[in-house]
């Protein structure tokens, strides 16, 4: 454990920041720009995996590992909203044929 | 013996209970016989408290439990049994008694019969905790509860508008009376520090006469005097009053309740007696009641407003008695009042039972033959009222001009004229409805009949007692025996202490003068009258200054013109400028402009899940660039 902790601590910290940037952008650009609702729901993902990333990395800085734990919290809360979302699309799917966002636009005043 | 005055109290509020939760299961007959033998019970135990005060000279003081307790505030809620709360047992409960008996027979047809007696045992229970009470608050509630039950009891035959409103008049002309009452404590409080008279009239008594503050005080009392014991200006409820069924009008607006103010100033005799101020206002005002409601009584035309009138007149004579320092004069006068008040109206509601609930005296006469029994009670009661010997007016009426004549002359010859109007009006009242001619009302109508034998017994009962009553203080000219006055002596022996007496005993000549003068000029009175009334024209509608005796003297228009008709104005300002334009147009405005700004943002909501999105990571950003730069 000791040596994957410092194999880690090899690259440095600032990398991981700019990557994780790097992550979290593209997931922003994806969910802004798509107009795929399974795409949006993907890139929305990809911000909440960058953000795992993060805290792992800060957690294996600091030599703290309650941002690791917090991660598997993070990750079944997100596997359970996945099950959801996707059940979501699915329904919308079967009765609208279509996951566009611009076409989904009923719901409104 | 300690337990006896809480006893005194529960059995009343238990038959309440009992005939108010149940008013539709039970018998007409045992309702009525249920809430008397409750007052029955009531008399026997006042009987053993009065006999047990007046033999040992001692208050009997029941601790209930610490009502209220915060800081320095301390009241109990504490029974006192002394000689004059002993005094107005025996009477609460025995005219009480008396009238619920007589109910029974009077109140059999009415289909209510039930509610109307757990009324009156709601009253009798308020006005046991008036008399009781230790101190001011708890005396407060009874007063408060008396004039509840009173309402109640107004208003009883609620299908009928004009019995509410005369119901309402009485509460409100009574809320204005409490009022003073009410500030009259909160100045005790501040400046005593207690509320219980006892306490207080041992503070007061070391006070100088013509203190300020105790003027400031007494007068507050007073005010709530005036207002439940119906003087100027606080009178006009009481006729109106009548509207209630006869029964209530004798046991509540005669013989009782409406006595409470004099009961209070007599508590509060210490008070009293060290503001010469106050009582002389209390004189000028009971001495103007006492003569305007005389007058008044001469020319109306309805018995029960008659009879009320008189009340009102014999109550001002009371508060006249206390204005001159004659406490005991008014206990004994309010003592004997209520027997042969509520006598007379008792008689009255057996004439108006008889007639078939006819009121107008116009429409009676010739009713001796009818309903001789009546008669004769009425015949007695109209003696005993007039202050003609040996009945007990004779003797209390006495004692109250005695006291006037040593005043002043000028009194003395004031007090003998408000005793003459009394004779004027009843006999008047007698002549008319029982010796003139039958009217064709009375021809025509086949029906009249003799009272049931439950009216009749107890009417016979307060007959017996308003003849015999009076010998309990025999004048000074016949004895020197005043068993009243030696009775009450030591509840107002501080009183007399702080302030010389007025209730001396005149000289012999002079008490001759007082006594014959007005006996002669009575019998004059009755004989004119008895020319003046048994004959066909003695009612004829009256003209000059008697029209304005028989419109009352206008008070209820002048006082609908200084108050009701301005504050209507000002409520009809207040409704239609200041709550329907001001407030309203201010209250809509809010809500319009919720409707027009919601209007406008509501486009935002466009159903582009694209802009959400945009909307919401811009959002994020700017908090977040907010949260970096602040």
């Amino acid at each position: 454990m000791e040596t994957t902790m410092s194999q880690f601590q090899t690259v440095p910290l600032q990398y991981y920041i700019i990557f994780c940037s790097a992550l979290f952008s593209i997931g922003v650009v994806g969910v802004l720009s798509k107009r795929n609702a399974l795409v949006i729901f993907m890139s929305v993902e990809l911000m909440l995996n960058s953000a795992n990333l993060l805290l792992t990395a800060f957690s294996a800085y600091r030599n703290d590992p309650a941002g690791q734990i917090f991660v598997f919290f993070i990750m079944v809360v997100a596997a359970a909203e996945v099950a959801i979302g996707l059940g979501l699309l699915v329904v919308v799917f079967r009765s609208t044929k279509t996951i566009d966002i611009q076409v989904l636009n009923k719901l409104k005043w | 013996m300690q337990l006896l005055p809480i006893l005194l109290i529960v059995f009343p509020l238990l038959g309440f209970l009992l005939l108010g939760l149940t008013q539709k299961l039970m018998s007409k007959s045992t309702a009525g016989i249920l809430a008397s033998s409750v007052i029955f019970i009531n008399l026997v135990i006042a009987t053993v408290l009065f006999n047990f005060v007046s033999s040992n000279n001692e208050t009997l003081t029941t601790f209930l439990f610490n009502w209220i307790n915060v800081g320095s505030l301390n009241i109990p809620f504490e029974f006192v049994v002394d000689r004059l709360s002993a005094l107005m047992l025996l009477i609460i409960n025995g005219v009480g008694l008396m009238i619920h008996i007589y109910s029974i027979g009077y109140m059999k047809e009415d289909e209510a019969n039930n509610r109307f007696f757990s009324y009156l045992n709601l009253f009798v229970f308020f006005m046991l905790i008036l008399v009781l009470s230790s101190n001011y608050l708890v005396l407060f509630i009874g007063w408060e509860g008396v004039g509840l039950s009173s309402y109640l009891l107004i208003g009883f035959w609620f299908k009928d508008h004009a019995n509410n409103d005369a119901a309402k008049k009485a509460f409100i002309y009574n809320r204005i009376g409490d009022l003073g009452f009410l500030i009259a404590m909160f100045l005790l409080y501040t400046n005593f520090h207690s509320l219980t008279i006892s306490e207080i009239a041992a503070k007061a008594s070391t006070l100088e006469i013509g203190n300020p503050t105790l003027m400031v005080i007494t007068l507050c009392l007073f005010v709530g005097a005036t207002g439940k014991s119906a003087q100027i200006p606080l009178f006009t409820w009481l006729p109106d009053a009548m509207a209630g069924p006869t029964p209530v009008s004798a046991l509540i607006h005669a013989a009782t309740m409406v006595t409470a103010g004099i009961y209070l100033i007599a508590r509060s005799s210490v008070l009293f007696v060290l503001s010469p101020i106050t009582l002389n206002i209390i004189l000028i005002i009971g001495t103007t009641t006492a003569i305007v409601a005389g007058l008044i009584a001469i020319y109306q035309n309805d018995i029960k407003k008659i009879l009320a009138y008189s009340t009102v007149s014999q109550l001002g004579f009371l508060f006249m008695a206390v204005g001159l320092g004659s406490f005991t004069g008014a206990m004994f006068h309010l003592f004997t009042h209520a027997f042969f008040k509520a006598l007379l109206f008792l008689a009255a509601g057996s004439v108006i039972h008889a007639l078939n609930n006819e009121q107008d005296i116009r429409k009676m006469g010739g009713l001796s033959k009818k309903i001789p029994a009546t008669f004769a009670l009425f015949v007695i009661g109209t003696i005993a009222i007039s202050g003609l010997p040996p009945f007990a007016g004779f003797f209390s009426k006495e004692l109250i001009l005695g006291v006037a004549y040593e005043h002043s002359l000028t009194m003395g010859l004031v007090a003998t004229l408000v005793s003459l109007l009394t004779s004027i009006y009843m006999f008047r009242l007698l002549f008319v409805v029982f010796l003139k001619p039958e009217s064709d009302a009375v021809k025509a109508n086949h029906h009249v009949h003799e009272s049931p034998k439950t009216m009749l017994l107890p009417m016979s009962i307060l007959a017996f007692f308003s003849m015999v009553v009076g010998f309990i203080n025999i004048p000074a000219l016949f004895s020197e025996n005043h068993q009243f006055e030696n009775y009450l002596a030591p509840i107002f022996e501080i009183s007399h202490k702080l302030v010389p007496s007025h209730e001396t005993i005149p000289n012999v000549t002079e008490e001759w003068s007082i006594l014959l003068l007005p006996l002669l000029v009575i019998v004059s009175i009755i004989l004119f009258s008895y020319k003046r009334f048994v004959n066909e024209k003695a009612l004829q509608s009256a003209s000059g200054l008697t029209s304005l005796m028989a419109d009352k003297f206008y008070f209820d228009e002048i006082y609908d013109f200084i108050i009701v008709k301005p504050s209507i104005f000002i409520s009809n300002f207040f409704r239609t400028i200041v709550d329907q334009t001001i407030l309203n147009s201010f209250i809509d405005s809010i809500g319009s402009s919720t409707l027009l700004i919601g209007n406008y943002v509501r486009r935002l909501q466009s159903g582009n899940t694209g802009l959400y999105l945009l909307l919401m990571v811009f959002s994020i950003i700017t908090v977040l660039f907010l949260n970096i730069i602040l």
